[in-house]
């Protein structure tokens, strides 16, 4: 056991299938010597070398297509694409061939593939470097999209995504790759995609969030529990197919809800689960349900960015604005 | 003023310099203007390429047909174009990985894939694309988005490659308007950095819907877009089955053994409109298309077959009766072919369907599109 951070429990992850699956192969800009940008697949390369560990010339359509080809071949191919910011040249790839092979050819080829990439702000980092555009991806039928937030879900969560029999796009909140360490070690433990993890039991309001946002949400819940606000915080970690039954059953018992993204509000992640809680569970609620995402602006440059961050401020805020109602 | 002339201060030199070479062995009146690969001289194999050209040609015109009749789907006719799929698919073995394009009906024919599964697609049955001969379990299906197919091809031949997989190739085609896409650059590049085993046909029918080549390009060949990539790049009579079978295989075997990825473009011409829905007589000339139908790669086959005594009027007759029937009964299959389950929107989408969907499902069964 060893203590890992978010970057180093992904890196172990891969370690972990590569050794164990010599169908699992890697392919991005720089991943190879270089470890790619943020460093996650350093080491990989020199254990397994260039047959297992691909540089890819240039061109995000290029990773995403050439995956397709080679996970319909059997491989498991994990791409890392460098920013969810450049992920748009490859969503072409994505919308038309990576979520819909196995319906198009009624599953007779089927795309085990995973597309790795970090996403979200708050390091002060380039235009097209900072977006959380989540949402665009969970729109797509046939793709499954998961967010850890913690070393130990990195780990485990990667895991089930090389494993799933099909393609799974994997975020990876880069504000927070070293910002807390777990013991890890290689325990073959893979954590279920598709269920939230309740991080934090509570009675009074249910806080629901995902990624890096986690952060403020906690630091909110840890505070109003001074005040004797008791809440309830969810980890969504797979928001497309969404666990909306273990929401409703967190809200069931605490009648109240604020969701938590820093992905802009219009058509979001957020709002997806706020329809869903008023259209079927709106004898649960005692308050309005509320979103605190990004604002519906282009995410700032660094100078600015921490405008559009939900604060704690904004989210403590909300919280006693839903305590309100009786 | 050339950009080459800029520097007066040293003699330009020239540091690099192509050629593009165009390649026929039949020309338009069915005469052999080179001397003859030796698979000509197999009548079974070359009687059974004309045939599947006549199918594939009367084909077209039923399926026309069936559009105008309200029985069929949008289709991307191949008429006048037969030998540019039918030449190369001919080059495949089964351990080869074939990914089609749009327009891809011959070759598809050729591979194994039933006349009846080719209309299930374009008719708007899914089913069309789960191919039913085994041998083909690893070919691709039919993409409608252009030139995304060249990278899918590009990462079957990365899986053969890193496998170290012998005697292997890939073979995939795109229009000439796909020729214009970045993922179509993308394929080239990966192809010649990785040297993968790997063709890439571009069928040139001059018409990308209604813009022609002279819209699409300034460059003089589209083979030449392959020196981008560092690939091999070579024009083909694509009206020319020899030609196109001759090339083809070459290439393949290059693959196959080694030697990397060609680029092979084939000049043919889109006898037929863009698709059944599309009125081509808008933007295309009569009298162009009166002069390519002298160049249409049927008639001069049957000359060539009938010169060489392989074919006569009684057996091409017999021939011509045989593949309507074979049309009729495809025909047949695709209009009995009962329709899937409602709930087959939900059952192929993931490996297992994910709880919050089950309730769609239900839905779905409940009010069966009422």
């Amino acid at each position: 056991m060893q203590l890992l951070s978010i970057a180093e429990s992904i890196n172990l992850a891969l370690d972990h299938e590569m050794a164990n699956n010599p169908d699992v192969v890697l392919l991005g800009q720089d991943i190879a010597k270089t470890g790619g940008v943020f460093r996650v697949t350093q080491g990989l390369y020199e254990k397994y070398g260039e047959q297992r560990v691909l540089d890819t010339p240039l061109a995000e359509s290029m990773i995403v297509g050439l995956s397709v080809g080679m996970a319909s071949q059997g491989l498991r191919p994990i791409a890392e694409i460098q920013f969810m910011g450049f992920i748009f040249p490859g969503f072409n790839q994505i919308a038309t061939a990576v979520a819909r092979m196995r319906n198009r050819t009624r599953g007779r080829i089927t795309l085990p593939m995973v597309i790795r990439m970090p996403y979200g702000g708050g390091i002060h980092a380039p235009e097209h470097h900072s977006e959380s555009t989540e949402a665009l991806l969970a729109h797509l039928p046939g793709l499954k999209i998961v967010i850890p937030s913690s070393p130990s879900r990195a780990y485990g969560l990667l895991l089930a995504a090389i494993r799933d029999p099909d393609p799974v796009i994997f975020l990876e909140p880069k504000r927070i790759y070293r910002s807390q360490k777990h013991a890890l070690g290689k325990n073959n433990e893979a954590y279920p995609i598709g269920s939230c993890f309740i991080d934090r039991v509570g009675s009074d309001i249910t806080l629901v969030s995902w990624g890096a946002m986690l952060r403020e949400t906690h630091q909110v819940a840890d505070e109003l529990a001074k005040m004797s606000i008791d809440c309830e915080v969810i980890d969504v970690a797979t928001i497309s197919p969404l666990d909306m039954r273990s929401i409703f059953e967190s809200v069931a018992k605490t009648g109240r809800c604020v969701i938590v993204q820093e992905a802009a509000r219009n058509c979001s992640v957020a709002s997806e689960i706020a329809a869903e809680l008023v259209e079927h569970g709106l004898r649960l609620l005692k308050a309005p349900v509320t979103r605190i995402t990004g604002y519906d602006t282009i995410m700032p440059y660094p100078k600015m960015e921490h405008y559009y961050m939900p604060s704690v401020e904004r989210i403590r805020e909300a919280v006693l604005r839903v305590m309100e109602y009786q | 003023m050339s950009i080459s002339k800029l520097n007066t201060f040293s003699e330009c030199k020239s540091v690099a310099h192509f050629n593009i070479n165009f390649i026929q062995y039949l020309n338009e009146d069915g005469q052999l203007c080179a001397e003859a690969p030796a698979f000509c001289h197999d009548k079974i194999l070359m009687l059974s390429l004309y045939r599947a050209i006549k199918l594939l040609h009367l084909f077209d015109l039923k399926v026309l047909n069936l559009h105008r009749a309200g029985q069929m789907g949008t289709y991307t006719g191949t008429l006048g174009q037969e030998a540019v799929g039918i030449g190369a698919a001919s080059c495949l073995t089964d351990n080869d990985v074939f990914v089609p394009y749009y327009r891809s009906a011959p070759d598809l024919y050729w591979r194994g894939v039933k006349l009846h599964e080719i209309l299930m697609y374009w008719g708007g049955d899914e089913r069309g694309s789960d191919f039913a001969d085994p041998r083909l379990i690893n070919d691709f299906p039919i993409p409608i988005v252009i030139a995304s197919q060249l990278l899918h091809a590009a990462g079957v031949a990365s899986a053969i490659k890193l496998r170290q997989q012998k005697n292997r190739a890939v073979l995939t085609l795109v229009g000439d308007g796909g020729t214009s896409e970045g993922d179509f650059y993308e394929a080239l590049n990966v192809a010649g950095a990785w040297q993968l085993p790997l063709v890439i046909i571009i069928n040139n029918n001059r018409w990308a819907l209604s813009e022609p080549n002279t819209r699409q390009t300034a460059c003089q060949t589209l083979a030449q877009k392959a020196i981008a990539g560092g690939i091999e790049g070579v024009q083909v009579d694509g009206n020319d089955v020899i030609a196109m079978r001759a090339v083809t295989e070459a290439a393949l075997a290059k693959a196959r053994a080694g030697g990397g990825a060609t680029l092979i473009e084939a000049l043919t011409y889109r006898l037929c409109a863009h698709t059944t829905i599309d009125d081509a007589t808008r933007y295309v000339a009569s009298e162009e298309l009166d002069q390519a139908w002298q160049r249409e790669p049927l008639k001069r086959l049957k000359t060539w077959l009938i010169t060489n005594e392989m074919l006569d009027a009684a057996q091409d007759a017999n021939l011509e009766i045989e593949c309507r029937a074979e049309v009729e009964r495809e025909v047949e299959i695709f209009l009995n072919m009962p329709i899937q389950a409602p709930t087959a929107i939900f059952d192929f989408l993931y490996a297992e369907l994910p709880e919050r969907l089950l309730s769609q499902r239900d839905d779905v069964i409940k009010h069966r599109g009422s």
